[in-house]
């Protein structure tokens, strides 16, 4: 009875034991990370008489495994490129992955434990951390905060946007002129504005070479169903679009068009692989380090402010990934004319007017273009989307 | 396009979305029959899913890969068996700590595999299209020639894995129905000390269908990760085992409805999207998206409604969830 009672305990630590990996991945992490505070600590306290110079200690959290292919990987990179270029020696970077940003009490407890770690500032990388990355910067005045995507500022928490909208335009030039059947099919993910803003300027820059095209969008409502995003990406090319883009961060988008003999524009992150070269074109790109490596000097010499950043292409936060040998040189030249232009005026480049939205309806007058409040609010689509509700 | 054409386009992505739900299906009403509610569904998917990719991704071969899955999650279900069967913990309690557990297991595991993509032999094997009819010859032909291209283009042009996959549902059946040891199975199900009476090993044929029903659940895992998306990514699996527990209760424990049910499941993931192509429908409320993915799990109330009001209705094994403890009699 009694080695019964043993082998009970033994496997049901083993079940507990996967708790912990999967459920709290990112208090693993934390370990890790505090294992490694001491030894640093350790190592400052030999050091510090030889080299005075402290490092800066640089919080982050993100939503999901760094090397995720998509969102958070391009936080990730831009943190491993911007502390290359400030010194690996300055700084002390902690990350923590895996932080549920529907789950307020995670948060905060990934937060604080940056803050109790000593972290100077710290980077709250998904749009849901805000309120509470609010409420923790409130009570740690003397730590900087930043939040990425949101609204919400404060004199120690600044936030921070990029305008991927620029590379989607330049994006949708390179689908207008690569399609033949003049329909380009396009897998969204959630209804917000972001992904109305994103389908708009590709469409933009769709219809700026080519009006007789249109983008056909297909939502999937999830932001993550690889399975369901590759029927969703196979749906359009049964209807007939022989270029595809995509919203969400999986390459399963890329797949169908691998398979089915079609090409793909990807999104995040430069997708290029081995197993759709057939396929893909290019993506829209962030490349997050451009912005760090400004925000981790900005630490380094104490001129960090708070503020609201919302950057472009030419700031080089953004950009349109490399496009692969399937792009004609002549289309390459196109895009790659269009970059200066774009650098220099931006989301006002993207969204100017004349536009249309795809009930006729006037949006934007010539002339003028669409204000940042009502690229934010976005809800509507341009001329050439064909959608169902 | 043609209807018909559309029609089989999406009959066909219907097969496909059906496929990992067959295996979870087939795979929790063999582990159902036999008494043990496991509630791991989606962990046991998720450890197929990762350990297969692991094993595709090093060994490009598509034999390895679904054994290492299979292997993956068989490991899973002898946990789930031993705690429930041997030492009958609460089912449930323990299903849902498998979930957790497989889960966790495979994000570990698959970490460094995370958005990496299947070697060239695995997406040969995945896109290959065996049994794909050359229908030149026929295709003028008046009535023959549409019917055998709805066919083909619905059916027909899909991997060795899907058909196996369908064929385990009928092997199933047969298994289940059609002999003694599927006898012996139900009577474990239904009313253990029977057929602990009756000189049935009932532990045995438990621990046999728990592991078994285990190991088909990860292959739905290995079905998705492996062959139709050929990525590895955390939780690619997106919630499916949950469907597979209701999808169970929806096909009363019957493989055979069991292929049906899953392929009503399957097209109901997507036919938000193909209806959204059609001018007018989708306009229709009853056609969102948002309502077509709530019809699985009202239809699966509605059925069990149904069931219970009809007396005669089959209303799952009697001995569903309960420990068999031999001295309890």
């Amino acid at each position: 009875m009694r080695i019964r009672k043993i082998l009970t305990l033994a496997l049901a630590m083993m079940l507990v034991l996967g708790l912990v990996a999967g459920c709290a991945q990112s208090s693993a992490t934390t370990t890790a990370a505090a294992g490694e505070t001491t030894t640093a600590a350790a190592a400052e306290t030999t050091t510090a008489a030889a080299a005075p110079a402290e490092k800066i200690k640089v919080g982050v959290i993100y939503i999901s495994p760094k090397n995720d292919g998509g969102w958070s990987q391009a936080h990730a990179d831009g943190f491993a490129a911007a502390v290359a270029a400030v010194g690996a020696d300055k700084i002390d970077l902690k990350e923590i992955e895996n932080v549920n940003d529907a789950d307020a009490q995670q948060t905060e407890t990934a937060l604080n434990q940056l803050v109790a770690d000593g972290c100077q500032i710290v980077f709250a990388t998904s749009f849901g951390y805000m309120e509470t990355t609010a409420k923790v910067a409130s009570e740690n005045p003397d730590v900087k905060f930043e939040h990425c995507s949101g609204y919400m500022s404060a004199d120690n928490f600044a936030n921070y946007f990029a305008q991927i909208e620029q590379p989607r335009f330049l994006a949708g030039i390179v689908a207008g002129r690569m399609t033949k059947s003049n329909t380009i099919g396009y897998v969204a993910a959630m209804q917000i504005p972001e992904v109305y803003r994103g389908i708009n300027a590709f469409t933009l820059g769709v219809r700026s070479v080519n009006p007789d095209a249109v983008v056909k969008v297909t939502w999937t409502n999830t932001w993550f169903n690889p399975q369901l995003e590759k029927e969703a990406a196979i749906s359009l090319i049964d209807s007939g679009a022989d270029v595809l883009a995509q919203h969400q961060d999986s390459t399963a988008v890329q797949q169908a068009a691998q398979e089915k003999g079609v090409f793909g524009i990807g999104y995040d992150n430069p997708m290029y692989s081995e197993a759709i070269k057939d396929a893909y074109l290019t993506a829209p790109v962030f490349k997050w380090g451009a912005y760090y490596e400004q925000r981790l000097a900005a630490m380094l010499d104490s001129s960090w402010t708070t503020g609201a950043y919302w950057g472009g292409m030419n700031d080089g936060v953004v950009a349109l990934d490399t496009m692969t040998a399937l792009v004609p040189a002549d289309v390459q030249t196109e895009v790659n004319a269009l970059v200066d232009t774009m650098k220099a005026k931006g989301n006002d480049f993207v969204f100017a007017g004349p536009i249309n939205d795809n009930t006729g309806a006037e949006r934007v007058a010539a002339g003028s273009s669409l204000s940042a409040d009502d690229q934010f609010a976005m809800d509507w689509f341009v001329e050439g989307v064909v959608e169902a509700k | 396009m043609d209807i018909s054409l559309m029609i089989a386009l999406f009959v066909a992505s219907a097969v496909r979305m059906a496929v990992p739900l067959l295996l979870g299906t087939l795979g929790e009403s063999l582990t159902e029959r036999a008494g043990n509610l496991n509630l791991g569904v989606e962990g046991l998917m998720m450890m197929g899913a990762a350990t297969g990719f692991i094993a595709a991704y090093h060994t490009d071969n598509i034999a390895l890969a679904i054994l290492v899955g299979m292997l993956g999650s068989g490991f899973g279900a002898l946990l789930y068996a031993i705690l429930t069967i041997t030492f009958r913990t609460k089912q449930d309690v323990t299903g849902l700590a498998l979930t957790i557990f497989g889960t966790g297991f495979a994000n570990t595991l698959g970490k460094s595999l995370a958005n990496q993509n299947t070697p060239p032999a695995i997406r040969e094997f995945a896109q290959a299209t065996p049994l794909h009819l050359p229908l030149e010859p026929v295709a003028s032909l008046p009535v023959l020639g549409p019917v055998l291209a709805f066919i083909d283009t619905a059916f027909l042009q899909h991997n060795w894995f899907v058909y196996l996959t369908f064929a385990a549902a009928v092997v199933g059946w047969i298994y289940l129905f059609r002999t003694r040891e599927g006898l012996h199975l139900r009577m474990v199900g239904e009313n253990p000390a029977a057929a602990d009476a009756s000189g049935i090993r009932v532990i045995a044929a438990k621990y046999v269908h728990v592991v078994i029903g285990g190991i088909l659940c990860g292959l739905g895992g290995v079905y998705i990760s492996v062959v139709n998306v050929g990525t590895y990514l955390e939780n690619i699996v997106a919630g499916r085992g949950w469907i597979v527990v209701a999808l169970v209760i929806f096909i009363r424990w019957d493989p055979l409805k069991a292929i049906a049910g899953s392929l009503l499941f399957g097209a109901l993931e997507i036919v938000g999207f193909r209806i959204q192509h059609i001018e007018g429908l989708s306009s229709i409320p009853v056609f969102s998206q948002y309502a077509i993915d709530m019809y699985p799990y009202l239809m699966t109330i509605i059925v069990l409604v149904i069931t219970y009001a009809r007396k005669k209705a089959y209303q799952g094994p009697a001995a569903l969830g309960v420990p068999y403890f031999r001295e309890d009699r």
